[in-house]
Formats: structure tokens, C-alpha cells, sequence
């Protein structure tokens, strides 16, 4: 009978099973709600708040609300689409976000959401915080400039790599992603470039080294088809590491 | 490089009495916090090891509780209660004087490390403020005399177990007395009555007597309990929530000071009706000078068979209660954060669903509850439904004990039946003068003159007991400035809105109250505190832009008579900020400053 359960998102029938968030149901079903803290991979965590959708007046995160017969799903009223770019607009003020001098840029996937919300402008004063750059590992480094506390690598160094190489310290606006190492430093722990955690980052925080722009800007994920169609970066290039490239 | 000496001993004394598990290290860190003002570099290692946690975590959990620090404070470390009600009491005037005699700068300890003073949130004293900490013991009324005496207690090197014992003599105030507070019964009262008349029947009286949650959200006690219950699992618990954050609330310090019983009584009933063997009652780190008190009535009630294995004489029924320190944290009120503390980690809310009933403390059913709830259920297995239900409305059932404070003649603690006026509880503690009151704290609701006819209840005004009055010479910008700091230092950072939208928020507070801010600014307060409310993960980030929203819509002259004038203008002064340039330069002619259109 689980099959046959469906909820409506922006009118349009999407099928579900037992257990199922909207995010869930949504993703098989190829229609997109905008995220950031979500992978499939992973427990949903709700915290970017981005994948926000209005039902019956109420706002929810989709990736941490199950699934229920007859929801009537709104994800793309101008309501949902202000409220995820001001949450957006938000995390790009945060940080120190220079998408013109980032590697990431075009692949980036802050970018390309706000792009997919029409974001021209971070709007808000910008924080402009003193973060510092973490090159002492030999494959990765880590620039702290760009992390929008999504945990995506402290949930994939837990849950896959069994590391715990990254945690979350700090509170409120000064919460900050830190590294479990006697020095704090990236190169003093355990991380390897194969790690899970190396790979999911979804904005240009965690980035190889030795390597750049080997893709050239306008050939880039998001520089052909929006984010609506092509989906996480982190999914694309868990496809290019099993094509060798 | 600070000398911390025998922390392996005293981290091996901790592990023996804890039993080395994960969940008890928040208090591990308390304690070593307590003994040495800084939990030692070595002590992180020596947990790391012994708990098999990620030290990267341990410190997470460190720089999470406002309490615990990895850089030791002064010997004496001080903190000044900073609520709004300690301000209008004059805390700010006291902890600059206290500073100067001191020779010490807040936020930074004395070069010789005696002491260190800084602010601390609202510590639940307010009727009798100023207050502050001392290594965590509170200090009530202070004024300049008190100030200058503990200046020189410090300075002189007393212990503080050696100062004069009357500025730790913190009252209960209790001025209305209703159901609970004119309780005089005895000890196992409520436990002899679920002996008597069985848990169907104690279960179906609180049913019927209405009883909602007394810490604000109001769910109905008897509802929470049985899908506790019907849960299924093994194992259950009963989890007491003290931590009184919310500013302006001390209800609950008065109860645990005073009706102690009656709360673990409570506890005790919920544990022989939902089959709970284990209970915690998890206490704010600024109510540390009740930890003791409460442990003797813990230990008095196993002695007399109303705690422990088999109570009452009853085979099987088997409940103990562990009292659980928080740290300074006021996202821990909110009952899945509360639960993640108690389990030792950051209190970060949960996700909703699934409920604490189902999955809470180690993923079992859990019963949270206010201290308050506890105590009346206790009495309502006693007195019955009837007599709960004679007073108070239909909606909202039995009394409320507020604490009141701020501008009136008599603060303190007052217990009402619900559907009392604020203008009745007005004329009462003396303050008919004011031009509003701050009903249920820094995240409640601000109710101006011409509304003082509303009510106490959940179904009108809802409380968790915090009633602050302001008087008609005060500002409610200062007030509304207080909370949104508060906020800002209080979120837990997971939330994107919360996290940066409070914060965006309290610098465009600051804006309004430096006199900079434009029309435009509180059209951003407005939306900014309008997507806070709307997408926040949890109850504080929804609630945290309320003082700005109320004030915007019901007091907008507070606003309007502080704002420069024209659409937009910048949060600094603009010629100031090239101060450094024309330094730099050795220019100071009329060219080298913006020209001042008048």
C-alpha cells in the first residue's frame, strides 16, 4: 500500500514510501527543492534551513519533514523564494564569500542556489571575519572563509570514515568548524584526500590541492544548466573520482 | 605557563565516581572547572582517552557552555547578573565601580589572576538584584557598600566559603500563597495515593484536571504521559527541567528551595505511572548553591523508602533521581537540547519530529517537565481533579506561579489562578504606574497600558512565570536592546536564521539606539525578525526576534524618536572612521573631514 501514498508539491503529485521526508520523496521524483546541509547520503540535519517550504501556512525544513498523505506542498511561491534567498543572502555575509577569486566558483553550490533564487546582491552588512586558511595538509587544504556550518564533513568523517577529524565548537555566530588534531591543524590529523569527508563539501571550503581551474570557468557544473537540473556538486564528483578523473 | 596541579588524580576521582561513560561529561568538565577556573589542557586529554571521545569534540562541548573555559579565569572569578531587571537596579553602574576598585578590565582576568569579572545572563535573582556569581555562588542586593566589601574579601584573599554568609542569604519572597504554595502536606503523600487508588485512576484525574506543561508550551501533563507510556521500549525516563533561563524567571529556584518534596515527589509519581527507573532533575549552573540542599532531599526521601528500590515497600517500583548540572546555556530549557546536555554534548535542539516522549534521553521515551508541572501533579494525585479545577479557566486550569520584578514596590513570587488580570497582579506587587510589562521573558510578549486588562492564561498572555514591570520613566529600548544581545549570546548557532539573523538583528538594534538608524532599518528589523519566526529550527530562534516585532508594532515612537531622519544612513560615523587615516597622514585641516551637512 506504501506506494500508492502521494502529497502535492506546488500541485504536482509526488509519491512516497513509509518513512519518507518531502526532501526524500522529492529527490526521487527529480523535483528540486533547494538545499545545502542536504545529501541523501546522510541524515537529514535542517540547519541551512534553505529547503524551507510553506504547508498550510506553516514553514518546515523539507529534509526533516516525513512525508504525509494529501500535504499540499508550496516550494516555489515568491513568499518560500524571499525567505531562502534572505537565508542565503544571510550565509554569504556570514562568511567571506569572493566567488570571483574561489576555485569552487561555477561548482560552488551556495552559488548556485542563489543563482537558481534570483540572489544579484548579498544585501545584508556584511560580518567580514577573520578566518584563517589551513594549508598544512599535503592534499587538502581548508578554507575556513567559506564553511556555512553545514557538518556535512564532520557528519561524513563520523558516520563513513570512522575519523572524527572535523567538530563543530564555539556557539551562536562564533560557532566554527574545528579540526581534531593536537595542533588544530588539518595536516596534524588523520584526514586523507580519499576520505569521505574530502568530498562533500558543498561550497569551496574543503578543496584539493597541487590542482586549479582544470576545468575552465563556463565549463563548470553550474556554468551550463542550473542547480534545479543538475543536482548536489557533491553527487557529480563522487561520479568524476569513479571515472578516474 | 599555568602550573594545574594533580589533574590526572582528579580527573581518576571523577572517572571513579562517574563510571568513565561519555554522557557524564559535561559534568566532569563542571567540576573540573570549579577546581582549577579552566578545564586543563591535560584534562581534555586524559577525558579524550579515558571516554573515547574526539578531543576536537570535548572542546566543542567546552566553548558551547558559557560556565567552562579552556583559559583560566581569575581565582575569584566574578560575574554580574546582566539582565535588564539588574540593570534598572543599577548592576551596570556597580560592576564599573567594582572594576576601578579592582584595577580590572571586564571579560579579562587580573594580571596576577585573582580575579576576573564579566557579565553573565539573567541568574534568576531578580526581585532581589543586583546579583552576581562567585565560582558560581550567587550574591544577592548588591549596592556600593556590599560592592567595596567583596572588592576587599578579594583583595584580602578570603575563601569564599569564609565571606560573610548574609550576601549568599537569597529569599524565597513569597508574597500570594494559592493551591501549591499553601501546600503543608507531607512527604510520600502522592505516592501513597497511587498506591491506593491505582495508576488508572491517578492518571485519569490529572486527565481530568486540565493540567497543561508550566513551562510555557503548555501540553497537556496527562497526554505527554501516557504516550510516554504507550511508547515502546524497555527502559523510561523522567527528566525535571530547572534550567530557568528565561530572564525574569525565578519561580523555580523558590520551589526547589522551598518545595523540593513536592517536585520529586512529582518526578517519583510520573516514574510508578509511565514505569521509569531512572530520573534526572537537570539544574542551571546558576542555581549551583541548591545542588547541595537538593542532594540532602534526595538522600532524605531513599532513607525514607520514597526513593530508591522498592518504594513504599512496593516490589518492582524502582526510581532514583540524579541531579545534572547545566553550565550556562539558555537553549538547554528547550527540552531536546536539555536532553542532548544531559547526554553530555552541545545543546543543540533536535529535530522535531520524533518527540522526546518517543525518543529522548539515549533515544528511549522521556518525559519532560517543568518543576512546576511536577509539584502540581503531584498534588492533583492527592487533592484530585476537582479541586485543581475549581479555580483558574477552563483552558487553563489551576494557578500560576509568576516571579515578578522590575518597577513595582513588592517583586517577588506570586502564585494566581489563571485568568488573573496583569492589572490585578499590577495593583498587587505596586506597580500601577508602569507603561508596560514583559510577560514571559525575553522571548514573550510586550504588553503596553491599554492591554492590562488581559490575562494570565495560555489561551491570552501564556507565561512560564516571568512578569517583568517597566515603569514610566524607562526607555523600552534598553530593554529591547538587552534581549536581542541576550539572543545573540544565547543561540546555539545551528540555524542559519537565528544564528546570522540575530545577529544581523542586534547590530540594527544598536544602530536605532546610536541614534544612526533610517526608516528603511526598521523595515529591515521587521523582515529580518519576520524570517526568524518563520524559519528557525527551534523555539528560541522563532521566539528570539519577538521583543523587536512587539515593540515595532506597539510602541513604534520608541523607534521613530531615535532615528536620524532621511531613508538610509551608515552604523558609523563617518568622519571618526578616517581618524586613523588623517593619524597616518599627520593631516587635520577641513579637508581631511567629511563636511557635516546640517
Amino acid at each position: 500500500m506504501s506506494g500508492e501514498q502521494t502529497f502535492l508539491l506546488d500541485g504536482k503529485e509526488i509519491p512516497f514510501r513509509d518513512g519518507d521526508t518531502i526532501m526524500d520523496a522529492a529527490l526521487r521524483a527529480k523535483a528540486y527543492i533547494p538545499h545545502l546541509c542536504h545529501n541523501p547520503e546522510f541524515a537529514p540535519h535542517g540547519s541551512c534551513r534553505v529547503c524551507v517550504v510553506d504547508i498550510d501556512g506553516s514553514n518546515v525544513s523539507a529534509c526533516t519533514q516525513p512525508a504525509a498523505p494529501g500535504l499540499n506542498v508550496d516550494n516555489s511561491s515568491t513568499a518560500i523564494t524571499d525567505e531562502r534567498r534572505a537565508l542565503l543572502q544571510m550565509l554569504f555575509v556570514e562568511g567571506n564569500h569572493i566567488c570571483p577569486g574561489c576555485e569552487k566558483s561555477g561548482a560552488c553550490q551556495l552559488q548556485a542556489v542563489a543563482y537558481y533564487t534570483n540572489m544579484l546582491a548579498p544585501h545584508f552588512t556584511h560580518f567580514f571575519p577573520r578566518r584563517a586558511l589551513d594549508a598544512s595538509h599535503p592534499e587538502i587544504a581548508i578554507d575556513f572563509n567559506r564553511c556555512i556550518l553545514c557538518e556535512l564533513c564532520v557528519r561524513a568523517s563520523h558516520d563513513v570514515d570512522g575519523k572524527d577529524v572535523f567538530a563543530i565548537s564555539g556557539r551562536g555566530i562564533g560557532s566554527r568548524l574545528v579540526i581534531n588534531s593536537p595542533s588544530g591543524k588539518l595536516g596534524d590529523s588523520t584526514f586523507s584526500a580519499t576520505d569521505k569527508a574530502a568530498h562533500v563539501c558543498p561550497v569551496g571550503a574543503i578543496l584539493p590541492k597541487n590542482k586549479g581551474y582544470e576545468q575552465p570557468i563556463g565549463k563548470r557544473l553550474y556554468d551550463q544548466q542550473p542547480i534545479s537540473v543538475v543536482g548536489d556538486v557533491a553527487a557529480h564528483e563522487q561520479e568524476g573520482d569513479s571515472h578516474g578523473e | 605557563m599555568q602550573e594545574f596541579g594533580n589533574v590526572d588524580e582528579f580527573v581518576g576521582q571523577l572517572m571513579a565516581g562517574g563510571g568513565k561513560h561519555p554522557g557524564q561529561l559535561l559534568q566532569y568538565l563542571y567540576a573540573l572547572q570549579y577546581r582549577y577556573s579552566c578545564i586543563p589542557p591535560h584534562a581534555i586529554e586524559l577525558l579524550a582517552t579515558q571516554l573515547q571521545l574526539p578531543a576536537a569534540r570535548i572542546h566543542g562541548v567546552i566553548e558551547f557552555y558559557s560556565f567552562l573555559h579552556t583559559t583560566p579565569r581569575g581565582a575569584y572569578d566574578i560575574l554580574f547578573s546582566d539582565s535588564i531587571t539588574d540593570h534598572m537596579l543599577g548592576s551596570r553602574e556597580l560592576l564599573a565601580e567594582f572594576c576601578r576598585l579592582l584595577g580590572v578590565q571586564p571579560g579579562e582576568p587580573r594580571g596576577d589572576g585573582r580575579v576576573s569579572v564579566d557579565v553573565t545572563s539573567c541568574t534568576g535573582i531578580c526581585d532581589q538584584g543586583p546579583a552576581l556569581l562567585v565560582n558560581g555562588w550567587a550574591v544577592a542586593r548588591l549596592d556600593a557598600d556590599r560592592i567595596e566589601a567583596i572588592a576587599a574579601l578579594i583583595e584580602a584573599g578570603t575563601a569564599v566559603a569564609d565571606w560573610p554568609r548574609e550576601f549568599f542569604d537569597i529569599q524565597d519572597n513569597i508574597l500570594r500563597r494559592d493551591l501549591l504554595l499553601n501546600d503543608t502536606g507531607g512527604a510520600g503523600a502522592a505516592l501513597q495515593a497511587l498506591r491506593e487508588r491505582g495508576a488508572d485512576a491517578v492518571l485519569e484525574a490529572l486527565d481530568a484536571s486540565g493540567l497543561r506543561g508550566r513551562g510555557g508550551a503548555g501540553f497537556k501533563t496527562a497526554t505527554k504521559w501516557r504516550f510516554c507510556c504507550e511508547a515502546n521500549a524497555q527502559q523510561r525516563y523522567v527528566v525535571c527541567n530547572a534550567d530557568e533561563g528565561e530572564p525574569g524567571t525565578f519561580k523555580d529556584r523558590v520551589l526547589l528551595n522551598s518545595y523540593a518534596d513536592r517536585v520529586f515527589e512529582g518526578m517519583t509519581l510520573c516514574a510508578g505511572l509511565i514505569g521509569a527507573s531512572e530520573g534526572f532533575l537537570y539544574l542551571r549552573g546558576e542555581y549551583r548553591y541548591l545542588q547541595a540542599p537538593l542532594d540532602a532531599v534526595l538522600e532524605r526521601r531513599r532513607q525514607d523508602g520514597l526513593l530508591g528500590s522498592s518504594i513504599l515497600g512496593e516490589d518492582g517500583f524502582d526510581f532514583d533521581i540524579t541531579i545534572h548540572m547545566g553550565a550556562g546555556a539558555y537553549i538547554c530549557g528547550e527540552e531536546s537540547a536539555l536532553i542532548e546536555s544531559l547526554e553530555g554534548k552541545r545543546g543543540v535542539p533536535r529535530k522535531r519530529p520524533p518527540f522526546p516522549v518517543t525518543n529522548g534521553y539515549r533515544n528511549l521515551p522521556t518525559v519532560v517537565n517543568n518543576v512546576e508541572t511536577f509539584m502540581a501533579a503531584a498534588r492533583i494525585a492527592v487533592d484530585g481533579a476537582d479541586w485543581f479545577r475549581a479555580v483558574g479557566t477552563g483552558e487553563s486550569t489551576g494557578t500560576k506561579v509568576l516571579s515578578i520584578s522590575g518597577d513595582c514596590s513588592r517583586p517577588g513570587i506570586y502564585e494566581y489562578p489563571f485568568g488573573v488580570s496583569i492589572a490585578q497582579i499590577l495593583e498587587d506587587c505596586g506597580g500601577t504606574d508602569a507603561q508596560a510589562v514583559q510577560v514571559a521573558g525575553a522571548a514573550g510578549s510586550t504588553v503596553p497600558a491599554s492591554e492590562f486588562g488581559r490575562s494570565i492564561a495560555f489561551e491570552d498572555c501564556a507565561t512560564a512565570g516571568s512578569l517583568m514591570v517597566f515603569g514610566p520613566q524607562r526607555d523600552l529600548l534598553d530593554m529591547v536592546q538587552n534581549f536581542a544581545h541576550f539572543f545573540v549570546h544565547e543561540s546555539c548557532g545551528f540555524c542559519t536564521p537565528c544564528r546570522v539573523g540575530g545577529a544581523l538583528l542586534k547590530d540594527l538594534v544598536d544602530k536605532v539606539c546610536a541614534g544612526r538608524a533610517g526608516d528603511y532599518d526598521l523595515q529591515e528589523m521587521q523582515a529580518i525578525g519576520d524570517l526568524m519566526r518563520n524559519t528557525s529550527h527551534c523555539g528560541l530562534g522563532t521566539t528570539a526576534a519577538n521583543p523587536v516585532l512587539e515593540t515595532l508594532h506597539k510602541f513604534p515612537e520608541i523607534y521613530k524618536q531615535r532615528l536620524a531622519g532621511g531613508d538610509y544612513g551608515p552604523a558609523f560615523d563617518l568622519d571618526a572612521a578616517l581618524e586613523e587615516a588623517r593619524a597616518i597622514t599627520g593631516r587635520d585641516d577641513a579637508g581631511a573631514h567629511l563636511k557635516v551637512e546640517s
